[in-house]
Order: C-alpha cells, then sequence, then structure tokens
C-alpha cells in the first residue's frame, strides 16, 4: 500500500512560555491520509496540546518552545500562515457552545467562508450543503439557544466539512453529549470519513464509546510522552489501560473477573469483534458462583414528589410526575438534556416556583419555603465548581453559608472543620482556591454544602469531563459520605458507568414523563427505557445476551457487587 | 425581561427591507429629531413614525410594557424640567408670555411650554424608530449593515458576538444566583443596600471568571475558522438594496437635509421663535 503521511512529528518537544516543564517530550509520529487514529490518555497527560500542535494554534496563539519537527500537509506551521494551514486541517472543539459563534446553524457554518469572502449567494448554497451531509437542514435558522449539544456538534463538523479540509480533528468530541447522542457523533464521524475518504484524528478518553465505531490506531500518551501505538485489539489486550489510568471496555472488565485472559487473537477490540463464544463457560461459572449483594430495605421518606407539572409559558416541561426518595439511597436521575432533570431538581431546591402537584421535603410540604429554608434540607451541587466558589481561601469558602447565617464564630469554626475533615480538604484550609485541581475544588464546593448539614445533597453531573482516575475519586468520596453519614445523595447525570456502579435505583424522564423509576442495571439492559433516555445500553447487556443469559440485569448486578469488592480492597 | 423586545420573522413593508436601509432610516430621524427643536419638523418626523409603525404591523398590546415605562419616563422629564428650570423658556426666545402663576418662581409661559412639547415630541418622535429597528431585523443582520456602514467588520462582528453570548451569559448568572442564595445570600430588597451590592459582586466573579475561559474558546474557534484572514468579509446574513431601500435611504436622508436647511436658512438656529 502507498501511504502519503499527512501528520509527521520528529523528535518533537514543546513548553508552553509560562511552564517549567516540557508538556509533550520527543514525539514521534506519522498519521497517514485517509487514516482514523484515536488519541487517548488521562487528564493532563498532554493530548489536547498534540492535538494543537497538529491544528497550528501552537504556535500561532499559544507561545512556547519548540524542538525537533512537524509537518502537516507538507507544511510547518511555526513557518506557515495559521490561515492557510486552516485550509487543510479542521478542527472541532470539546465545548460545544463556545465555538458555536453565529446567530443561526447556518450562519456558524457558513462562517469560515464568511471569512473567506466568499458571495452571500454561494454562502447560502454551500452551507445547505454542508448541513445536508450531518442531517441539519431542518434547523438552518435555529439559533444556539433552541439547538441541542449534539446538534452544535454538528454543526462544528458541518462548519469544516464546508471549507473542503483534508484532516478533522475532534477533541473530546464525547465530552458533551449524552451517550446516545455520543453514539450517534461516533457513527456520523464515522461515515464522514468513510465517504469522503478524509484523515480522522479523535481525542479522547472514553475510549468504549470511542470504539463504537472501528479506528485504525490507538495512540497513549502520558506525561507527555507517547507510551504506545498499536492496533485496538493489540491495545486492549494489553496491560497499559491499567496502568496509565484509563477505563478499559467493560465487556473487557467484566471478562477479566471471570478469569479469562485477554489476547489480541480474541479480537478483543470491539464488542462486535471479540470472540466471547470460546469463553462462555468460563463467564457463565463465574456467573453461576458469585454471591448477590444483600438487598437493604430503607423506610424514611426524605423527597416525595406528588403529581408534580410545571411549564414555561406554554412549553410543558415536566408532566405528573410521581416518585418518592428513601432517607440514605444514593441515586441517578437520567435523561437527555431538555428532558427535565434540571428543572425538577430546580423545583425542588425553590430556585423555580409556579408548578402543580405536591413537593414534600422530609414529610412536609416544600411550597412556603424559600430557598434558603430548603436549603437547611436539600443541598445543590452545580455542575462547575468554579461557578460556586466565592472566597478566596478554602476555609472562608467552606463558612459562607453559615456567616451567611449569623452563626456564632466559634460555632462555625467548630462545624467547618468537622466538615472539611471528612472531605478530606482540612490540610487546605489555609490555601488560596486557584491552588487545588478541579476535584479538589469539587470537594470544597461539597464542603461547602455539607456544612449546612442538609438531608439530601442534589449533585448535577458531578464528574462531567473528568478522566477515570478522577472519575472514581469523585465517586468513591460521595460513596463513602453516604455510607459513612448517612446523606441521601441525587445524582443528575449522563454517565452509564456512574449509574451502574454507584446507583442502585434511577429514574428516567423524557420529554418531561417519568418513563422509568427502577434498578440502575434494570435501565441499562432495557432497549426500550434506554432509548427513551437517550442511553446507550451497556456492553454487559450484549454479552450476556450472546452467551445466553436470559436476565442481563442479573449479570450487570454480579458485575458490579464484583467491581466493588475489588475496589473495596484496594 | 427577554421578552421586552424580541424579533420575530413577518412579512411586512418594514421587515422586508435591508437592514442597511433601516439602519440608515433610524439614524437619519434620529439625527434630524436631535438637531432641532422646530416642533414642525419635529411634527413631520412624528407623521412618519407613526406610518412606519402602521406598515410594521406590530401590535401597541405587544409592546404594552415599553410604552408604560416610557410614557413614565417622559412625564417625569416633563415635570422635572419644568421643576428644575421654569424660566429656561424665556431665555430661550427672549419673551415672556405668561400662562398661570403657581409662585414668584413657578410661573408658566407660553415660551417654556412650547419648549418643553417640543424636547418632549423628540423623545416620542425616535423613540419609535429605534424599538422598530430592532423589533423588525434579525440580529445577525445587524452585524452585516453596520459593517456596510463603514464600521469595521471586527467590530460588528464584536457586536453580533454579544448578542449571541447575552443570553447565555443571562441563564448562567441566573443559576449562579440562585445557588448563592441557597447558601444564604439575601438579595431582596429587604438586604441594606450596601450589602447587597456587596453580595452582587460575591455572584459576579464566577460569572466573570467563567466568561473569561469562554472567550478563550470562542477566540480560538475563530482563529481556527480564518476569522480575520482579509480586509474584508461576506456575510450570510445580508440583503441586498432594493427599490424600496433605496427610496428609504433617499427619502430619510432628504428629510435629514430639509431640517438641517431649515435649522441654517429660516430659523437661523436650532429654535423656531413665534414669539417675535
Amino acid at each position: 500500500m502507498n501511504k502519503k503521511p499527512v501528520i509527521q512529528f520528529s523528535d518533537f518537544t514543546f513548553r508552553y512560555a509560562a511552564q517549567k516543564h516540557p508538556t509533550l517530550k520527543n514525539i514521534n509520529l506519522t498519521i497517514y491520509q485517509g487514516e482514523k487514529v484515536l488519541i487517548i490518555g488521562p487528564s493532563g497527560s498532554g493530548k489536547s496540546t498534540l492535538g494543537n500542535c497538529i491544528n497550528g494554534l501552537i504556535p500561532n496563539s499559544y507561545k512556547g518552545t519548540l524542538e525537533g519537527e512537524v509537518m502537516i500537509k507538507g507544511m510547518i506551521p511555526s513557518q506557515e500562515s495559521f490561515h492557510k494551514l486552516s485550509k487543510s486541517i479542521g478542527t472541532v472543539l470539546q465545548d460545544t457552545d463556545g465555538q458555536f459563534v453565529g446567530l443561526s446553524v447556518a450562519e456558524d457554518i457558513a462562517f469560515a467562508l464568511e471569512n473567506d469572502c466568499v458571495p452571500t449567494d454561494e454562502l447560502k448554497s454551500r452551507a445547505k450543503e454542508a448541513a445536508e451531509v450531518v442531517g441539519l437542514d431542518h434547523v438552518l435558522k435555529n439559533s444556539p439557544q433552541e439547538v441541542s449539544g449534539g446538534q452544535k456538534q454538528r454543526t462544528s463538523l458541518a462548519g469544516i466539512l464546508i471549507d473542503q479540509v483534508d484532516i478533522l480533528l475532534f477533541d473530546e468530541p464525547l465530552a458533551n453529549l449524552d451517550p446516545a447522542t455520543g453514539k450517534n457523533a461516533m457513527e456520523l464521524i464515522d461515515r464522514v470519513h468513510k465517504d469522503s475518504g478524509k484523515t480522522v484524528v479523535i481525542i479522547e478518553h472514553r475510549i468504549e464509546d470511542v470504539l463504537h465505531r472501528d479506528v485504525d490506531r490507538i495512540i497513549l500518551i502520558d506525561e507527555g510522552e507517547i507510551i504506545a501505538d498499536m492496533g485496538p485489539h493489540e491495545m486492549i489486550a494489553s496491560d497499559l489501560f491499567a496502568r496509565y489510568g484509563i477505563r478499559e471496555p467493560l465487556y473487557v472488565t467484566l471478562l477479566k473477573y471471570a478469569g479469562v485472559t485477554i489476547t489480541p487473537e480474541m479480537q478483543p477490540g470491539y464488542i462486535t469483534t471479540i470472540d466471547l463464544a470460546s469463553h462462555k463457560d468460563e463467564v457463565l461459572d463465574w456467573y453461576c458462583n458469585a454471591t448477590p449483594a444483600a438487598h437493604i430495605i430503607r423506610e424514611q421518606d426524605v423527597i416525595r414528589i406528588a403529581d408534580l407539572s410545571f411549564a414555561y409559558t406554554t412549553k410543558t416541561v415536566l408532566d405528573e410526575i410521581d416518585f418518592t426518595i428513601k432517607k440514605g439511597e444514593m441515586l441517578a436521575i437520567v435523561g437527555r438534556n431538555g428532558a427535565g432533570k434540571s428543572t425538577l431538581s430546580m423545583l425542588v431546591c425553590g430556585f423555580e416556583s409556579g408548578y402543580q402537584g405536591e413537593i414534600y421535603l422530609t414529610g412536609e410540604n416544600a411550597i412556603d419555603k424559600s430557598i434558603t429554608e430548603r436549603a437547611a434540607i436539600v443541598g445543590y451541587v452545580m455542575q462547575n465548581p468554579n461557578h460556586m466558589i466565592t472566597e478566596h481561601l478554602i476555609f472562608d469558602e467552606v463558612a459562607l453559608g453559615l456567616r451567611l447565617r449569623n452563626i456564632p464564630e466559634d460555632e462555625i469554626q467548630r462545624r467547618v472543620e468537622k466538615t472539611m475533615e471528612i472531605c478530606g480538604i482540612d490540610r487546605f484550609a489555609k490555601w488560596p482556591i486557584n491552588a487545588l485541581s478541579y476535584g479538589q475544588k469539587k470537594r470544597v464546593t461539597i464542603a461547602s454544602i455539607l456544612v449546612l448539614e442538609p438531608e439530601i445533597i442534589i449533585l448535577d453531573e458531578p464528574t462531567a469531563g473528568q478522566d477515570y482516575r478522577h472519575y472514581t475519586e469523585i465517586m468513591e468520596f460521595l460513596k463513602t459520605l453516604n455510607r459513612d453519614i448517612g446523606i441521601t445523595i441525587i445524582l443528575i447525570t449522563h454517565d452509564m458507568h456512574l449509574m451502574m456502579e454507584y446507583t442502585k435505583r434511577s429514574i428516567v424522564l423524557s420529554e418531561g414523563e417519568l418513563v422509568a423509576d427502577t434498578d440502575s442495571s434494570d435501565v441499562l439492559t432495557n432497549v426500550d427505557i434506554v432509548e427513551k433516555g437517550s442511553l446507550k445500553e451497556t456492553s454487559i447487556y450484549h454479552v450476556a445476551q450472546s452467551i445466553g443469559i436470559d436476565n442481563p440485569k442479573n449479570l450487570v448486578d454480579v458485575f458490579v457487587s464484583h467491581e466493588q469488592r475489588e475496589r473495596g480492597q484496594s | 425581561m427577554k421578552k421586552l423586545f424580541n424579533y420575530s420573522e413577518a412579512d411586512s413593508l418594514i421587515h422586508n427591507l435591508s437592514g442597511v436601509s433601516k439602519l440608515i432610516g433610524f439614524l437619519a430621524m434620529t439625527f434630524t429629531v436631535m438637531l432641532t427643536y422646530d416642533p414642525r419638523v419635529i411634527a413631520v418626523v412624528l407623521v412618519i413614525a407613526v406610518f412606519v409603525f402602521w406598515a410594521s404591523g406590530i401590535h401597541l398590546r405587544d409592546l404594552k410594557v415599553v410604552i408604560i415605562y416610557i410614557s413614565i419616563f417622559m412625564a417625569l422629564n416633563f415635570v422635572m424640567t419644568f421643576l428644575f428650570d421654569p424660566q429656561y423658556g424665556e431665555q430661550l426666545y427672549g419673551t415672556k408670555h405668561v400662562i398661570y402663576s403657581f409662585s414668584a418662581r413657578y410661573v408658566l409661559t407660553q415660551e417654556q411650554l412650547l419648549y418643553q412639547l417640543a424636547k418632549i415630541s423628540k423623545y416620542a418622535a425616535t423613540i419609535p424608530f429605534g424599538l422598530l429597528f430592532f423589533l423588525t431585523t434579525h440580529p445577525s443582520e445587524f452585524a452585516s449593515s453596520m459593517n456596510r456602514l463603514g464600521i469595521h467588520y471586527k467590530v460588528a462582528f464584536a457586536f453580533s458576538l454579544t448578542l449571541r453570548y447575552i443570553p447565555d451569559i443571562y441563564s448562567e448568572y441566573m443559576i449562579i444566583s440562585k445557588a448563592q442564595q441557597a447558601r444564604g445570600l439575601d438579595l431582596s430588597a429587604q438586604q441594606k443596600f450596601g450589602k447587597r451590592v456587596k453580595e452582587y459582586t460575591k455572584m459576579i466573579f464566577p460569572l466573570v471568571m467563567s466568561s473569561l475561559d469562554r472567550i478563550d474558546n470562542i477566540a480560538d474557534a475563530m482563529d481556527l475558522r480564518g476569522f480575520a484572514k482579509h480586509k474584508k468579509r461576506t456575510w450570510y446574513n445580508t440583503r441586498k438594496l432594493l427599490r424600496n431601500d433605496k427610496l428609504t435611504i433617499v427619502f430619510t436622508l432628504a428629510v435629514f437635509a430639509g431640517s438641517l436647511m431649515i435649522t441654517a436658512f429660516v430659523n437661523h438656529g436650532r429654535f423656531w421663535n413665534p414669539f417675535i
């Protein structure tokens, strides 16, 4: 095969001007015309920086020191005009919202051509064509506030396809999407790749979701260096994922629990290719000998929602919702964007008012309780910790709610210290907030809510954008809180791993209606609920099907309790 | 708040004009009225304003809130002008025709009445054009229109970006504010003013930080798609100038020129003096 290199790094090292140590070290990498390559690595590994070296943001927008060589389509980015480079390579950024600069879908798609002074008539016809490729031709006039996250991403894709670029670069395309939309995005990228023969580079850490469709190679990066560069089957059969904090596909973990050794010959890269048939007995054996987890019965209601409906002007957001949450539960509320999950939690916290039906908090009707009064019962932790933090010192941040309630300073001291100890941040008490990592900031915001001693905390997407290591850290922390102080935890999430591993029960909303209120393992193995909730069935479900386990839910339960035991030991 | 004035698509003489001609028309009418106190000229503009409003097919009841606010403002302005300087009319016109005497200082004269009526009708004549421009022009046409009037496209696009992100920042602000209230921040009117200001600044801080992050992202996205590559750029949302557009531009500029002529040659100043 006569392969033409389009991206070439040789002995490449890059250090940001503001940093002491290089972010990328001795990179040697060649990507050929028409290849589809996945670049993986934990947060801070340098994978996004590598992406910025490919699309030319480095050195054009971000300054630093470069050593070695980069060639993109025969051009050296540091010597070429940035705009000439942008004609060869198109980038879809992680933030679906930030990169949508137009006032409508059509305008955003046409943005690159507008900058090229293409006449208006041609702009319109070409934008329409590009929109058709990604299936957006029916929403051309919609404003960014009127389209979903998935549609925004498609707009960005259309916006680079319109420019006839040769290389498509996707920076964490799954980060802001729900599972079903993420699955569609992978299918769309695959279709564009196959139809156009363009080179595709995907930067992600959610391997299993990317491998919903084929890739030619996976490149693993850690601490700025390339650790491995191999085909998906070889990569998954290796022990590299565990070593570098990357989550392997669930079906692989399951096989390992069952005592199966994964080899490249089993073709473990995709759920559709892996040879399960030859290991059926081992899995069944493990499954049948597993002891099911003990079932805990909980008595006391902390939240009861009865016949709850809510509408913005004429649009119904919630339609006759009914459910009860018991004290000490840790449960998930799931559903696509706009399904009503945020509205539901805002009504519970009193951020929105004017609903029909009833909300009872610890047995009392909440209708007349103010936001502050409800906060004593139910605390709300926002998705982005930076949205909550207002103080400079960690102690002050945690103490804020108490100070605003005019509690005596010595009691504040005592309560803040105790809460910080529970949250494992007591050693940071006198630190400035800026010195903390994302996960630590998350803990600070949780502490600042816990200090008010609520019965329930609601967390909006607590692990969004986090890699496996940080995800585990945050979730294990929440699990400990739930277990040790008995606080009820409600998680609003898209993340199926989180649902499966950390919540016993899930409430699924779809277009304002409650479509399921059942065990999480049930939700993820029920095709009907999966579709309504914009979820994706777990690959364990496929394993159950192909080895002939009648009730896939049971296999998921066995898997989760095994996993919890493993985590408990480590 | 978002509903105060919202563009909605419609098929009317005014909606179908290009953004450029509407912007020119709006500016020409505004300057005409700003530069003169001649009630005859202002009356002409008022008539045009009424016609344009009628032609746009927009119902007054849709603008109830705005109209109430503007009316209150104008009434207040009218009363205050009299209270602060009841003799200004006399100084302007140099004569004194008393209508009614409230006290030694507060004497209502024909001169003062003429001045104040002229002033208030200036507001009444310009506001409809401003409102109509925003109500009948698609926001994305603002930028291309500004650019065509010679404003640099970077400035025009910055304006468009502002419109793009205002709703996002607004909803972000709402949620931040609610989450802070849950922690006990009191933003209600019962709170002391000084303390309230301090608490508002607490909420602004996270909003500013996240907006700065957003700006970085937007800048990258625009760079990557070749913004500012050339000295010019084209616009997806722009309309060709049709016959009505040309008529609008010529007509409004003619009114403006006419008013300047009256100022220069008839009134010899910004005021028309019927008292001498």
